[in-house]
């Protein structure tokens, strides 16, 4: 209850403050959007199974947008920026199809 | 089984909230927060805004590409356009001088009603009694004057192939037989005309000598309204041109 009311309070936040992202972080910011996506839909699983801890998700969530912002800031330096944020987001939507796809599972046994 | 198992989870979790929720709902609020900002950042009007260098650089050169392309373009229908006018103008130069030989010859060759400055000279004879050759000679002294249109008695018009001869009580100018007073209209110059008709041992004075009596009228708007129609040659042909 307390994370969809966290949820919401976040989108509202952004809708209503309007932050402006610093023109260097722009790029990454889809990216840590998508991977925390991903980190969201492990936790529901893994809430699901059972198995779910705070700490493992907070760790999972900020070190997979490290990582993708990473990433992408290596391709970038290596000049290859464009198609390396193509490759961790298709890594990352596989992830996710395949996460809700368990969460589809648990909830509606199909 | 594991759907229940599942489910009473959830609704667990939902009704009693354990102290992880918090570090959650504050992450998700997070995440919330800036998925709201990228859908903004993304929907934008600056579509340049949150590329990368390449991908400016390709814009940019794609840019160029179509900026050369449209500029080829335009220098051809630029092209296009100019040997258009051109034509045009030719055509329009052409069709002007044509335009203006044909009054010029329709002038000449009796085919157009011409009006302009000139003189009215009406010729009285007794007995219509008038020289053929003292008529041709003061006809030839007004094309020497710079005549451009002869009319006579407003019946005939005097071009190149009009004929006169005598004839009993007259005088037969193209078969038409014409009695005193013999009006002439002439378009030309009025005072060369007039000089021309009444220089000493002129036409004024010939007729004088024959006992007629010739009077001079100059207008500033003679009208030549009778025409001719034109017969084409049958014998003579065109030669090469020089």
């Amino acid at each position: 209850m307390i994370a969809v009311i966290g949820l919401l309070l976040g989108v509202g936040l952004g809708l209503f403050l309007k932050p402006d992202v610093p023109i260097g972080l722009e790029p990454y910011l889809p990216i840590a959007v998508v991977a925390a996506l991903d980190a969201v839909f492990g936790a529901a699983r893994a809430f699901l199974d059972g198995i779910f801890d705070d700490r493992v998700f907070v760790v999972s969530f900020v070190s997979n947008v490290f990582i993708a912002a990473l990433i992408v800031f290596l391709g970038d330096k290596l000049g290859v920026g464009a198609q390396l944020s193509t490759g961790v987001i298709v890594v990352l939507g596989i992830r996710i199809f395949s996460n809700v796809a368990a969460i589809r599972r648990h909830l509606f046994h199909a | 089984m594991s759907e229940d198992v599942a489910r009473g989870r959830l609704l667990r979790a939902m009704v009693h909230p354990g102290r992880g929720q918090v570090v959650v709902a504050v992450l998700l609020a997070v995440l919330g927060a800036a998925a709201v900002t990228q859908v903004r950042i993304a929907g934008s009007d600056d579509d340049y805004a949150g590329l990368r260098q390449a991908d400016l650089i390709q814009a940019l050169n794609g840019l160029q590409a179509a900026s050369r392309r449209t500029e080829q373009d335009i220098a051809d229908l630029e092209a296009t356009r100019d040997s258009l006018k051109d034509s045009n103008d030719k055509t329009a130069a052409a069709l002007n001088q044509a335009q203006t030989q044909l009054t010029t010859m329709g002038i000449l060759a009796g085919t157009l009603a011409a009006h302009g400055p000139g003189l009215r000279i009406t010729v009285t004879v007794p007995d219509s009694h008038l020289s053929v050759n003292l008529l041709l000679d003061g006809i030839e002294e007004m094309r020497d004057a710079g005549a451009e249109a002869i009319e006579f008695n407003d019946s005939v018009r005097v071009v190149a192939q009009t004929s006169f001869e005598a004839a009993t009580g007259g005088i037969d100018v193209d078969g038409r037989v014409l009695k005193s007073p013999f009006t002439i209209d002439v378009i030309g110059d009025p005072d060369s005309l007039t000089t021309a008709m009444k220089f000493p041992g002129g036409f004024v004075d010939d007729v004088a000598l024959d006992e007629g009596h010739v009077s001079i009228k100059q207008s500033q708007d003679v009208e030549v309204n009778v025409l001719r129609k034109v017969v084409p040659p049958k014998y003579a042909e065109p030669g090469q041109p020089d």
